[in-house]
């Protein structure tokens, strides 16, 4: 047996099959169980309020990892995650409560009928790009928000619906701990599905289409074909994940899926790293209980300053947008590229030359 | 007939402030192919500083707004400096999060210094309306009105005739030409967020005498944008008749549509009227189209 304090010196591909493998090594294989299963029993020794923060932390990850598909992947920014997420918590909602459908079939078709409207709003994808396709997806954003907060038949307007928790059989998935599970398995088909996709014809297009689209056209892409299935693949997750929060917090209406929730999501991407799975879920990891740590931070502050929970609100958006900037600065490529630098040091040590 | 003439000039009026605030956006994106997000709270401390310097300092109404607007240019050149100059030649995404993220830091900063509640600025303009044939209306109007048409011609003027001006449209034309010619790039690209603080300042403080101040007033940043988007991000005359087409029609769109709707159609309807005219004009209505190659 080798000796588990040695690391490896570098990866060394001979081929195509091996440099497109999913695990690289088979130690990696290992790690990733023994990481999985971590995550699988943490539940039972933690507390209700910190696996409620991991059901949320993990939800995020689903939708971020939606969103990296479209903005990460294929270089398609979009500022309207939010009214998706909305699309597929109020379709699950109007399923489930109106139409008395099951938790097991709303959630797919959540993911589908925001997957149709994503689809829908990608169309004009084909002649935007840049700037002009960000604030065409604004515009979806807004539009969407309308209608939810204004088709009261449908979705009860401003005041919003009430959902309930799924079953299966007869449990209910009530408990923090059972959702938490809920959200692991989703979350592991999501990671898998999608690490999967850009070993695929399908996914290596899409980042065809990122790195130059003219050039992807010349070498016989259909720009349009992929432009749009990307937004339907990213949206299809985004109503997943939508579906998963709205059946979490029990309630969804218009406000919770404002342009502040875009922004969160790209923030996610971006602090997390664009075009990584996994940097998709460290920063949504990340940027979830930034909140999180700064009110229990204010909170210990408090003695000394007064004054500061007053201006909490004001802080917790100057904090925000500061981890955005400097991001964006010092590491454009995010949490994942830092965790591959602290690999990649370690790989070489003690010998760093 | 008259309900009609009242919605027009109203739209008018909203239109040429919007026309301004985009002229903000249009100056950047002509000179450093950015969109600035922060647009809306430059327009909101640009206000606020201007209300503060009225009712706290009391200072007369003219000399605040010079401050203000003096302050609204430093603060432009700074930021372009700290924030912005590292992501010039950066992918868009980097560009347009770097400004949400400003954006983000200065609502905090809004927030904590002057709170959430709506203040009204002291009143400047006569309140005795004006009638014009059947049409009433109110001076504060008119004199935004004929101060967005002043800072238009001063701004045309300034780029058709000035040096800055002149660098300043050849820097938009092509960087590398103009920095070969020894224009400046950078100082140009810190003068271009100066007058796009100050521009949104002027009409941040046009609003306020309007509506009054909270820091909802900085969401007007985000609804001016399908107005410069509309005009084409480069253009200088779109930034105005964009303005114009979506003050009239979501003024129209208030009074005619929103009955039948039960309100909000106004907010959504600049959305609604982008994406149309996306599907058919990629790069808006007088925007410069960009040929590709591989």
């Amino acid at each position: 047996m080798r000796n588990p304090f040695v690391m490896d010196c570098g990866e060394f591909h001979v081929n195509y099959k091996q440099d497109m493998a999913i695990w690289k090594i088979s130690r990696v294989r290992m790690r990733v169980f023994i990481l999985l299963a971590i995550f699988a029993v943490f539940p039972m020794f933690a507390s209700d309020y910190i696996i409620g923060l991991a059901t949320l932390c993990g939800i995020a990850a689903i939708g971020a990892i939606g969103l990296n598909i479209l903005t990460g992947f294929t270089g398609q920014i979009s500022i309207g995650v939010g009214a998706f997420l909305g699309v597929g918590g109020y379709t699950s909602a109007i399923l489930t409560a109106k139409l008395g459908l099951s938790f097991w079939i709303a959630m797919p078709t959540a993911g589908i009928v925001t997957a149709i409207v994503g689809g829908l709003f990608g169309l004009p994808s084909l002649r935007l790009k840049g700037l002009y396709l960000a604030i065409a997806t604004l515009a979806a954003q807004v539009i969407i928000l309308f209608v939810i907060s204004r088709w009261d038949a449908l979705t009860g307007g401003t005041a919003g619906m009430v959902l309930s928790r799924p079953e299966l059989g007869s449990f209910v998935f009530y408990s923090e701990r059972s959702y938490y599970y809920l959200m692991f398995v989703v979350l592991i088909i999501t990671a898998i599905f999608t690490l999967n996709l850009f070993r695929s014809r399908v996914g290596r297009a899409f980042i065809a289409v990122r790195d130059r689209d003219v050039a992807a056209e010349v070498m016989g892409i259909d720009l349009f074909k992929y432009k749009v299935l990307a937004f339907i693949v990213s949206s299809f997750f985004v109503g997943i994940a939508g579906a998963l929060l709205g059946h979490y917090t029990m309630v969804v209406s218009p406000e919770l899926y404002s342009i502040t929730v875009s922004i969160e999501y790209l923030a996610i991407i971006l602090v997390g790293g664009l075009g990584s799975v996994f940097g998709s879920i460290y920063g949504a990891v990340f940027i979830t209980l930034l909140p999180v740590v700064l009110r229990s931070g204010v909170e210990m502050m408090s003695g000394v300053f007064p004054d500061l929970s007053a201006v909490l609100i004001g802080m917790k958006e100057v904090v925000f947008g500061l981890v955005i900037i400097l991001f964006l600065i010092y590491e454009p490529q995010g949490l994942a590229k830092i965790w591959k630098n602290i690999k990649d040091y370690f790989k070489l040590w003690p010998f760093s030359y | 007939m008259t309900f009609f003439l009242q919605m027009l000039v109203t739209g008018i009026v909203v239109g040429s402030v919007y026309a301004l605030v985009a002229l903000g956006f249009v100056l950047i994106y002509k000179s450093s192919d950015a969109i600035n997000f922060a647009q809306g709270e430059f327009l909101l401390i640009g206000t606020y500083v201007c209300l503060t310097l009225i009712t706290a300092y009391k200072i007369p109404f003219i000399a605040a707004l010079l401050i203000a607007l003096m302050f609204s240019a430093v603060l432009g050149f700074v930021i372009e400096r700290i924030v912005l100059r590292p992501f010039i030649g950066e992918p868009v995404i980097s560009m347009i999060m770097a400004t949400i993220g400003l954006s983000s830091v200065l609502a905090g900063i809004v927030h904590i210094i002057w709170g959430h509640e709506t203040r009204v600025f002291p009143k400047i303009f006569s309140e005795q309306p004006v009638n014009l044939g059947e049409i009433v209306i109110a001076p504060v109007y008119l004199w935004s009105l004929l101060i967005v048409v002043a800072m238009l011609i001063i701004f045309t003027l300034f780029f058709k005739y000035s040096k800055l001006g002149i660098a300043m449209r050849a820097t938009a034309d092509d960087q590398q030409a103009a920095m070969s010619m020894g224009i400046s790039v950078k100082m140009i690209f810190a003068v271009a967020w100066a007058i796009a603080a100050i521009v949104s300042a002027v009409g941040g403080i046009l609003l306020g005498n309007i509506n009054g101040v909270n820091a909802s007033l900085s969401a007007i940043g985000l609804k001016v944008l399908p107005v410069a988007i509309l005009g084409g991000l480069d253009s200088i005359p779109g930034a105005i008749i964009g303005g114009l087409i979506i003050g009239i029609l979501e003024s129209l769109t208030g009074g005619y549509l929103d009955p039948l709707v039960g309100g909000g159609l106004k907010e959504v309807m600049p959305f609604v009227i982008l994406v149309f005219i996306l599907m058919f004009k990629p790069y808006g209505l007088f925007g410069k189209k960009e040929i590709e190659r591989v």
